[in-house]
């Protein structure tokens, strides 16, 4: 028999903290394959954000700085630019990402910044337990829109993806999700073109990735799932939203 | 080398490109511009990186990043601005990355003039952002120095694994002297066997600032504590003119300091017993000589363009030993020598207050 | 002969039953043994059904599972 199935090597030996059944987990590994599958640990500098990825230093297996809330765009683009030749990506929650990190991942995207961001939206603040985040969908219960979001009072939730192809600058952006095994397949191939893209120079690469946070929906993992794909799903489509690759016949 | 008539803010972008700058990220602010703009002019002709970013957070996190990579990097700015960089700069601190930040300090608080002040002074040396972190801060007083100490930020900024601030403003930045660039105005670049650069044939390197396990946490400031001391001890830097038989000592920095040589030399013509003592370093300030020239039958005056900042830390120097006075403008406005040399009659006349 | 292996490193499972909802031959089922998290570990009931296919894995976010399989397709 063959092993078929195993630990990638840009995983360290760390136990991970998330909750049970937390697709931060999946999503980590799916960066990790794409950077063993193109060679590239030794390359790779990857940038920790705030949020329950604070952690992932620990977790990748290279070179990793870990960034103040929202400005992991700002210490990667400063990083790339004096180190052009290594992979630079950060990994970023919501919050982090849409809500106080905003100004950073718009201009990164608009420069054109060549990395590889990882964009987990799990519609929730989920480390600091559960409060609305910028992408908290309508109706949405949460510890600080305990009747539900409303758009009168809160707005409405932000579709990065859509928000970002505006601009003439990224190279790729594309909405994947963890729901299913078939979901979390597709999103690995999406993850390791994000990077294959930067190795080839192309610009900037953002892939969204619809994720769960069980504990602070209140439902099991199983049921997150679900949710993912019954009320999300909808809201933020999946696809590719741009591929400067498209046209060139990848 | 020749002496090249430059502005101060010039001196010192020329300075900083000499000590081997990679990178400059930076967001427009008057009265600092001349630093991006000789910056974007200069520094990607000689194998540097110029960024304009999109506010003075995220330039002070691009700044975090290339250091955290291991580059010799800069950012600029002026007061509002530094203001917003003060998160990027207690990370940095609590990474130990180095790297240098330029405050041409201008009127405050708030939005404030754009002309010269020395409001940051607090902001500067007794922290500005969050937590028990400390700049290495640097005041020069000319134009020579703008260059000479900002050689010497990147060189400390390395040595110590800790962040240098440079305070100047709008007069040292615009004024214009000649200045002289040393030949060997590169210094050894140390190696940085910490950074992120590519985890090659060894373990990740990683740049955090996190510290959640109280105990470990407790030690780390420790360390940390105990490299601020030994920066204490070894940093210190100031200037002294007459001060042996002064009376009077005038202690002022920057532009302050000058007006205050200005003042020094008109009551020495006047037959009057005055020095200056001039702090280059802010922190660590040179408290301990401080504490040697304080005596019961001299007087300390300090010269501030702020509401009297610095005199907190020349009167903890002193510890009692001798009265302190102030002499200040605000708003922007400089003190002329006249309006110095006027205090100092007050105080040798009795008539104080 | 099963077609498929999977190994199991109990003490990284946290019973969160995601691989369970994905296996399509109901190989998997949350055990009665609790390893030093206090957690109930996934077990192979079925493992004669096993066909390697790799969809518990993927699922898995805690990389709990190694998967063998006799003649691989694909990966
Ligand atoms: C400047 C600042 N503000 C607030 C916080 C507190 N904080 C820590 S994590 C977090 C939210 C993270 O949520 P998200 O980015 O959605 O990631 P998740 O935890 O859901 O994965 C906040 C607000 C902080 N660390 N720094």
């Amino acid at each position: 028999m063959q092993t078929v199935f195993q630990k990638p090597e840009a995983l360290t030996d760390v136990q991970m903290h998330y909750c049970p059944g937390c697709t931060h987990g999946i999503i980590h590994r799916l960066v990790a394959e794409a950077i063993d599958s193109l060679g590239i640990r030794e390359q790779a500098i990857g940038v920790a954000s705030v949020g329950c990825s604070v952690f992932a230093y620990d977790y990748f297996n290279c070179d990793m700085q870990q960034a103040a809330h929202g400005r992991a765009p700002a210490v990667a683009t400063g990083i790339k630019r004096v180190r052009p030749d290594n992979i630079v990506f950060t990994y970023q929650g919501d919050g982090d990402l849409a809500s106080i990190g905003m100004a950073e991942i718009v201009h990164a995207a608009a420069r054109s910044e060549n990395i590889t961001v990882i964009f987990v939206n799990n519609a929730i603040y989920g480390m600091t337990s559960g409060q609305m985040a910028p992408t908290t969908l309508l109706g949405q219960k949460t510890a600080t829109s305990p009747r539900g979001r409303t758009a009168e009072e809160m707005g409405y939730p932000i579709k990065m993806c859509e928000l970002l192809a505006t601009l003439e600058g990224p190279a790729y952006l594309t909405r994947v999700s963890t729901h299913d095994s078939r979901h979390v397949l597709q999103a690995g191939r999406a993850i390791k073109k994000a990077f294959e893209m930067q190795q080839q120079k192309k610009g900037f690469a953002l892939v969204e990735v619809l994720s769960t946070c069980s504990v602070n929906w209140g439902m099991t993992p199983v049921d997150a799932l679900k949710w993912v794909e019954q009320n999300m799903v909808p809201y933020y489509p999946l696809g590719v939203y741009k591929d400067v690759t498209a046209k060139e016949g990848n | 080398m020749a002496r090249i008539l430059m502005k101060g803010n010039e001196a010192l972008s020329e300075a900083a490109i000499r000590a081997g700058l990679k990178a400059f990220y930076g967001y427009p602010i008057t009265p600092q511009n001349e630093i991006p703009a000789y910056m974007a002019e200069h520094l990607p002709l000689r194998g540097g990186v110029y960024l304009q970013a999109e506010s003075e957070v995220a330039a002070i996190n691009m700044v975090y990043g290339a250091a955290g990579a291991g580059a010799r990097v800069m950012t600029s700015s002026s007061s509002p601005g530094i203001s917003l960089k003060q998160e990027g700069i207690s990370y940095i601190a609590a990474a130990q990355l180095p790297c240098v930040i330029v405050n041409v300090v201008r009127n405050g608080p708030g939005l404030g003039g754009i002309q010269p002040a020395q409001g940051d002074y607090f902001q500067a040396v007794k922290g500005g952002g969050h937590g028990d972190y400390r700049l290495i801060v640097l005041a020069p007083g000319n134009v020579q120095e703008m260059a000479d100490l900002t050689t010497l930020a990147f060189d400390l900024a390395d040595k110590w694994r800790n962040p240098v601030m440079i305070l100047s403003d709008g007069i040292l930045g615009q004024m214009m002297e000649p200045v002289e660039f040393s030949e060997n105005g590169t210094l050894q670049q140390l190696e940085k066997p910490w950074a992120t650069t590519g985890a090659v044939g060894r373990k990740p390197n990683i740049v955090n600032t996190l510290d959640i396990i109280a105990d470990k946490a407790e030690k780390n400031m420790q360390a940390l504590l105990a490299k601020y001391d030994r920066i204490k001890a070894e940093e210190a830097r100031w200037q002294e003119v007459g001060t042996e038989d002064a009376d009077v000592i005038l202690v002022g920095y920057g532009t302050s300091g000058r007006v205050a040589r200005s003042a020094m030399e008109m009551a020495r013509r006047q037959g009057l017993k005055v020095g200056l003592f001039r702090p280059i370093t802010l922190w660590p300030f040179p408290e301990k000589r401080l504490q040697e020239l304080a005596k019961s039958e001299r007087t300390f005056l300090a010269v501030e363009m702020s509401a009297g900042q610095m005199i907190e830390d020349v009167r903890l120097a002193v510890n009692g030993v001798s009265p302190v006075y102030l002499s200040n403008r605000l708003g922007g406005m400089v003190p002329t020598p006249e309006d110095v040399l006027a205090k100092i009659h007050e105080i040798v006349e009795g008539r104080v207050s | 002969m099963p077609r498929g292996e999977v190994i199991i490193n109990s003490e990284l499972c946290k019973e969160c039953s995601l691989c369970v909802a994905a296996c399509p031959q109901d190989v998997l089922a949350i055990g009665k043994t609790i390893n030093s998290k206090g957690y109930h570990a996934v077990e192979a009931v079925a493992p004669e059904r096993c066909t390697g296919c790799t969809l518990c894995a993927v699922m898995c976010p805690d990389v709990v599972l190694t998967i063998k399989r006799r003649s691989p397709e694909r990966k």
